[in-house]
């Protein structure tokens, strides 16, 4: 055949279609713009009867729990599937993670399914974000004795 | 009679028999009109995709067998595989069919590889009635190489679908049917590539690979045919292939791909096109051999490409192979047996 694998790696970048950058932007801002807004909106409602600090917090479980909602019923994926960082960065995408997957091996059983694949996509971020919360404590406490 | 990959048939079998199933996306692509079986919920109730697969391969087959007149035990080979680990949803249907089966993995290429084998041993005489099935299923394809289906992440452009859908041949070595004349064996090809949402890229050398082969043992020429039909490179993997066959002095005006052709690319949000190994096995059954069998095209070759990686030997690292297997088809009546 005529082709190396060098050359193939070339067409194929030529020939693969760029994303939709301005779209793609536009669809991320507005749906995570609106996750926040609806954030801000739940923090407002809760601060008629909480301080600022519980409110906070009643925020964060609403916006997971209506995450959690939003994916049982599918609705979220469809969300996700055009907003894309949009839908991923806020705490809602999160929750997307966690449920999806429980959702999904909820077939395998409870234990040997939900439990064991249920931090399948959330698992990395939890692993190493607890890893950096310790490096960045050593580092603040070798900091601090200098 | 074998020259060089080609097995060329002094008395060609003939596919006597066909049927497709898809699911609901299928159902609304440009092909829904042929399908025999339309299913708008895929699971089948059952709330286990796999087993949901293992069903609409057998609905699928029970339309063929009854389309044939025949009964499960008068299925004298089977030949069928899945994307499935271990081929499941095809060792539960044949469970159930109870005929002697060889299981077959050749990811989206099975059923051309399927094809080719039945189409072997019913000219062979060692099948009088040798089957050739193969499906996907996108909830139980998604699940096992990609993410959750309720998790919202976005889809490359490069990025295939997976098929909904079964198809199944009924192969038999004479007799009323679309004659196969000759089949070919890939090889397989890797040429370094690394995305697994790229699968028309990875596939795309298998299939240049398996038409070149084919042309030099037959003697012919893309023209000599009506339609040459690939399984799934997609839209990427389609443009590749004509640049290609183009430096390999093979220019190809009459190519379609199946991955392009099940789902209407613009309006069913398929990003580069469909894929499975329903795929290629739906395109086959509702397109090719009803218009080979009504003497619209009097000669065809069919390919079906695979990407033989797994989730493993991805997240290890390692390129993806790909492999291509083609199937050349006739009108009824245009082969002349040489006994």
């Amino acid at each position: 055949m005529k082709l190396d694998p060098k050359r193939y790696a070339e067409m194929t970048r030529k020939a693969t279609p760029h994303s939709p950058v301005m779209k793609d932007c536009l669809w991320a801002f507005f749906v995570g713009g609106a996750i926040c807004l609806l954030g801000e909106g739940l923090r407002q409602f809760w601060l008629q009867w909480f301080d600022a600090e519980v409110a906070g917090t009643l925020t964060s479980i609403s916006l997971i729990f209506l995450s959690a909602a939003a994916t049982v019923t599918g609705l979220y994926q469809k969300l996700g599937a055009r907003a894309g960082a949009g839908t991923l960065v806020p705490i809602t995408g999160f929750a997307n993670s966690v449920v999806s997957p429980a959702v999904e091996f909820k077939a395998e059983g409870w234990v040997t399914g939900v439990g064991a694949k249920i931090f399948i996509i959330a698992g990395p971020v939890i692993a190493f974000g607890t890893l950096a919360s310790w490096v960045w404590g050593i580092l603040y406490w070798v900091s601090g004795k200098v | 009679m074998r020259k060089d990959d080609t097995l060329i048939f002094s008395v060609p079998p003939v596919v006597r028999e066909w049927a497709s199933a898809g699911g609901k996306k299928e159902s609304e692509g440009p092909l829904a009109a042929s399908f025999d079986l339309l299913f708008s919920d895929a699971s089948f109730g059952c709330g286990k995709w796999e087993k949901a697969e293992s069903m609409l391969q057998q609905k699928c087959i029970a339309c063929c067998l009854q389309k044939a007149g025949l009964d499960p035990d008068q299925v004298e080979m089977a030949f069928g595989g899945d994307l499935q680990a271990q081929c499941t949803a095809s060792n539960y249907t044949m469970r159930a069919l109870g005929a002697p089966y060889a299981g077959l993995y050749g990811a989206c290429s099975t059923m051309a590889e399927g094809l080719a084998l039945a189409a072997c041993f019913a000219a062979a005489g060692y099948a009088k009635q040798a089957l050739a099935f193969t499906s996907s299923h996108f909830c139980a394809a998604e699940r096992q190489f990609r993410t959750p289906l309720d998790y919202g992440g976005k889809r490359t452009t490069t990025a295939q679908w997976t098929a909904t859908a079964a198809g199944a041949c009924l192969l038999s070595p004479g007799g009323a049917g679309v004659p196969v004349r000759s089949v070919t064996f890939g090889r397989v090809q890797d040429y370094e590539v690394h995305d697994i949402n790229n699968m028309g890229a990875a596939m795309m050398p298998a299939a240049v690979s398996t038409l070149c082969h084919h042309f030099a043992a037959t003697g012919t020429r893309p023209e000599d045919y009506d339609a040459i039909f690939t399984g799934d490179l997609g839209r990427v993997g389609t443009g590749l292939l004509h640049e290609q066959m183009q430096r390999e002095g093979y220019p190809l005006e009459n190519h379609q791909d199946c991955g392009c052709l099940l789902y209407d690319l613009d309006s069913q949000q398929v990003q580069a096109g469909g894929s499975g190994a329903g795929c290629s096995a739906a395109v086959l059954c509702t397109l090719v051999l009803p218009r080979l069998q009504e003497g619209r095209w009097r000669r065809v070759l069919f390919l079906s490409t695979g990407a033989l990686m797994s989730q493993t030997t991805y997240l290890q690292g390692e390129s993806i192979p790909g492999i291509a297997h083609a199937v050349e088809l006739a009108a009824p009546g245009t082969v002349t047996r040489e006994e």
